[in-house]
Order: structure tokens, then sequence, then C-alpha cells
């Protein structure tokens, strides 16, 4: 049996005689976070769908040391997966939930109680069609549901694309917590999304590896504090910063507040929209009452 | 016995304990899949469009016939809950095959097409829990509406002191059954094979069309008037699960019929009529299994999503 959390090796797949991945090789050890990137038609979608043992494929794909396609109630009960486009279920919240943690032998509470921390609260929504819900309230029972307990390996297409700073920063917090023990597949179009969340970037294009790098990056827990001076008040850039959680001092012309780790770049896109405005910035040490009133 | 064999005899029975309850966890599992699956295609089901209309043709069907005073008219030597029953078998004929072939492969490619399979076949559902669960599930949804519409009649019909034929309701709603079971199978097996909505749609239209022009008044007639060879025209007939449905359905009133046609005469002078009837659900049922089987073969051979 391999040792790799996921194993794989002369992956080919073709489409109508058309090759999407080709004689593809890759190894993640136990507990490692790679971002899979690459532009579209790189084949991300395709090689997420062979590791979820849905495809047929060329070559060796094994996840915890089985194959996915052969022994799949096994393996996928510890795989977690947040697709890039959430399906379009008519079901109720409450039926999902039930549907998923039966299959899966997992604790509905423990589900519900990760939505509640990104901001989700599951009661009042039971039994509201899931079709119905918001795209960031799919994406975060999705999310839930992906990190269930027993889960070892998490596969995530976007996972953070439709969701508020505040539940981006929880959701670093849910994958920090699972560090240790889960090996996490974060795929992405652009790295800038998702570099922060890893230690490897795997980039793919034409079905092929291009790069395949480790990257420094902080602990995924990180938060920053954060001063922001603005030349003068302006509503969008006050209401810009309060979503972001900061809060308004000196006659809305000075915000504080923290900023997770891996969404430092995010922050300074949003704040690139104000630059005319913007006078100061402060980044850096963690949040203090002390550094918040200073 | 050898000292070997008595050491080796409790690990022989342990591994025997091993592979048993290993057989067993695998079945307690592809049940639940099974119900889980065949529950969620049953609730999702109710709440699509499709089934409220499905619904209401079935119902409206039987409020219609009674409202047209069926059960007082004597017609061709049906009377009573007879005639109407005859007529609403026949409606079912015309409108069941092409609503479950429809419904099903735009049900099941249109999932496959917006991701559904992509999310939930991530989850550990084994394919055969997967697949036979939906097919359960569906055939529920498909076979209900047309069953508890005809027993609403017959509830009617009892509550207006008329003579119901308990005999003919039973082998209809059989017969009913094995049709909806059949047509699902087909459909089933379109959906494996065509891999979108589009594609799924027009095979599940030409299969029918295929099938209705293959009845005993359309093409099998001609056939007869050409001179074809009778064991071709009488094996189409045989082979068609319409035509054996509508033989099978008119054969339980008058067999002289002329409505029967000329191969369904054919047939039911050499079956005679009960073993025609055990044909009549039978083979649908087998025809409507075989598809299914090969429906899943496919499936789970392919590419998922």
């Amino acid at each position: 049996m391999s040792r790799a959390a996921i194993q794989i090796d002369g992956l080919s797949k073709s489409f109508q005689g058309v090759p999407v991945l080709e004689g593809l090789g890759l190894e993640l050890p136990a507990g490692q976070r790679i971002a899979l990137v690459g532009p579209n038609g790189a084949g991300k979608t395709t090689l997420i769908r062979c590791l979820l043992g849905q495809y047929r494929c060329d070559g060796v794909v094994e996840i915890l040391g089985r194959s996915p396609r052969r022994d799949r109630t096994r393996i996928l009960g510890e795989v977690g997966f947040v697709p890039q486009l959430p399906p379009p279920l008519r079901m109720p919240v409450g039926q999902l939930l039930r549907f998923a943690s039966r299959l899966c032998g997992a604790d509905s509470a423990a589900i519900e109680n990760d939505a509640a921390r990104l901001g989700l609260e599951i009661p009042p929504l039971r039994r509201r069609a899931f079709a119905k819900l918001s795209g960031g309230q799919k994406q975060k029972l999705l999310i839930a549901i992906a990190l269930r307990p027993g889960t070892r390996v998490l596969i995530m297409d976007e996972p953070a694309a439709n969701l508020d700073p505040a539940a981006r920063s929880v959701l670093f917090e849910l994958l920090a917590e699972r560090s240790e023990d889960a090996t996490m597949v974060i795929s992405s179009h652009r790295l800038d999304e998702v570099a922060a969340l890893v230690e490897r970037v795997v980039e793919l294009d034409r079905g092929r590896i291009v790069l395949d790098q480790r990257i420094a990056s902080g602990a995924l827990d990180e938060r920053l504090a954060c001063r922001i001076e603005l030349s003068r008040a302006e509503d969008s850039a006050r209401d810009a910063l309060l979503a972001w959680g900061f809060r308004a001092r000196t006659g809305e012309r000075v915000f504080v507040g923290s900023v997770a780790g891996p969404d430092r770049l995010r922050f300074f896109g949003m704040l690139a929209r104000y630059a005319g405005l913007v006078e100061g910035v402060q980044l850096g040490g963690s949040p203090t009452p002390e550094r918040e009133r200073a | 016995m050898s000292e070997e064999a008595l050491v080796a005899e409790p690990e022989e029975a342990s591994s025997r304990r091993r592979t048993g309850s290993s057989v067993a966890r695998r079945r307690s599992s592809l049940l639940r899949d099974l119900v889980q699956v065949a529950t969620l295609d049953l609730s999702e089901s109710i709440r699509a469009h499709w089934f409220a209309v499905y619904a209401v043709v079935f119902g409206g069907v039987i409020v219609l016939l009674f409202s047209f005073g069926l059960t007082e008219s004597r017609i061709l030597g049906f009377l009573g809950l007879s005639r109407l029953l005859v007529t609403y078998i026949q409606l079912c004929m015309a409108i069941l095959p092409v609503f479950v072939l429809i419904t099903t492969v735009r049900s099941v490619a249109g999932d496959r097409e917006a991701g559904v399979f992509e999310y939930l076949l991530a989850l550990p559902v084994s394919l055969a829990g997967w697949f036979w669960g939906r097919l359960l599930g569906r055939f529920a949804v498909v076979f209900l509406p047309a069953f508890l519409a005809m027993a609403a009649a017959s509830g009617w019909a009892t509550f207006q002191q008329i003579e119901v034929p308990w005999a003919t309701f039973g082998i209809y709603t059989a017969m009913l059954a094995a049709l909806c079971w059949c047509f699902l199978g087909i459909g089933m097996l379109i959906s494996s094979l065509a891999r979108s909505v589009d594609l799924a749609q027009g095979a599940a239209f030409v299969v029918w069309l295929f099938l209705v022009l293959f009845l005993d008044l359309i093409l099998l007639g001609v056939m007869v008037q050409e001179q074809l060879p009778a064991e071709t025209v009488v094996a189409i007939a045989l082979v068609n699960p319409l035509q054996v449905f509508r033989t099978a359905a008119l054969s339980l009133f008058d067999p002289e019929l002329v409505l029967l046609g000329p191969s369904a005469f054919v047939i039911l002078d050499a079956f005679g009529r009960k073993a025609y009837l055990i044909f009549a659900v039978a083979w649908p049922v087998a025809l409507g299994s075989l598809c299914a089987t090969l429906g899943f073969a496919v499936f789970r051979r392919s590419d998922l999503p």
C-alpha cells in the first residue's frame, strides 16, 4: 500500500480522442495542501473527477492507497468535496444534510456546527430548497458537509469564491484545524486566490503539469492587525471596510480591524479600489485591543 | 485429527466469519444506499413540475371519464366500470410510455448535465445503490398516480353501487406496473447511453414512435396486407410491449372484437387468454429489467458525470 495520501502515476484521459490529461504524475504526502491552478481547459476539473473516481482513465490514481473507482464507497467516505458550482438540488437543506450524513456515517450536528461557524444557521433553513439558497449559503453548506468529521482528503474547487470576508476568515480557521490530519487539493484558475492557503503549487496547462513548486505560506489561522487612514470620509469606502469587520475612528477617516493572513491579497485588491483616498496603511502583528485603540 | 488441523480449523472458521461479515456489511450498505437514493428520487420527483402535470393528467382522465357518463353507457359490449376501465387503460397506453420515457431521460440526463451527479456521486454511495435506487424511486412516482386514479375510480364506483370488475382491476394493476417498469428500464438505458438531455430526449421520442408505429392497427396491419410472413408479423407484435399491453387489455373484454387487429387475433388464438395475460405481464417486466441491467452496466463502466 502506498504511503502517500494521493498517488497519481501516468494518468491520461481523453474525450472522443482529444487528450485532456497526458501522463500526469503527482504524489501528495498526508497533510500536504496543494493549489491546483491553470487556465480554463487546463484539465483541473478532469483531474478532480479522476480523483473522485468519476471518470474512467488510464494510469494509476490512488487515494489513501486505494482506487477511488474500485473502492469508491470506502474511499469517498474519507473524501470531502466542494464543487465549483453548487448543484441545483431541489431537496430541502434538512434532507441534504440527512442524506449526506447518513451516507458518510457522519454526525449531522457536527456539520451544522461548522455551518454555523461559517455564518449559516441551519434550523431556519431546514425546509428551504437547497437551490433557493444564495450562492454564499450554498457554498457554506457544501463546505460544512465536506469538512465533516472523518474526512482525511479535501478536494475543493474555488471554495472561497462566493464567501464574504467573515466567512472566508472562518473557512481559513476550519482548514487550519484540519491541516494536521487532512490532505487538501484546492483548485482555482487564479493562483492569488489560493496561494495563501497552500504550501505547494501545481500548475496544469493543456493536460500537463507545467509547474510544481513549494511556496512559503503563513499559518492558515494567522490574523494581521490593520489600520487604514483615509484622506476624507467616503461612504463606499466606509461600507467596504465595515464589510471586512473594520471599525471607524476619528470621523470615519481612520479604520482599525484585522485581516485573515491568507486573505491579505484579496484585502489589498479591495483597498486598491479606493487607492486615491488611502493616506496610510499599517498591516502586521497580531490584533490586540491596545493596537485597535491606537 | 492432526495437531496442524486442530490449529488451522479456528483460523479457517475466523476467515469464513470475516468473509461472511464483509458480505453482510456490503449487503446492508447496498440496502442503505438503495433506500436513501430511492427516497431522495421520490421526494425530488414529487417536487418537480412534471410530476404535478403527470398526476393531474391521470386524475383528470378519470374525472373526465366519469363526467362523460362512461359508467352508464353500453358501447361494443362494455358497460358499467368495465367501460370506464377499458377506456382508461387505452389512454394509459397512449400517455404513460411517452411520459415515463421523456421525464426519465430528462431528469437523469438533466441531473448529469447540471452537475447533480458530480456532487452526489462524490458522496460514498455505491453505483448499484445509486442506479437501482433511482429506478425504484421513479417506479413509485410513475406507477402510483396511474394506479391511484384507477383505484379511486373503483372506490367511487363501489360507493355509487356500480359493479366493479375486481379481477380485471387486479390484472390491469399488474399490467400497468409492468408497463411502467418496462419503459423506466428503457428510459434508464437511454439515459446511460446519451450524454446530453437533447440527445436523450430525441432518442426516447424515436423509441416511443417506433413502438407506436409497430402497433396492430398501423404498420402491422400494412405488413399483413403486404403479405409478409405471418410469423414475422406475430413476432413483432409479441416483442413490442405496447402491442402486448394493448392486446392483453382488450382481450379481457372480448377477444372477437375487430378492434383487436389481425396479429393480436392470431396470437390470442395460439396462446389462449390466460397464458397470454401471464406473458403480457412477464415480457414487459423482463424487457424493462434487461434494459435497466444493460443501462447499469453502461453506467458503471462509463464516465459518471
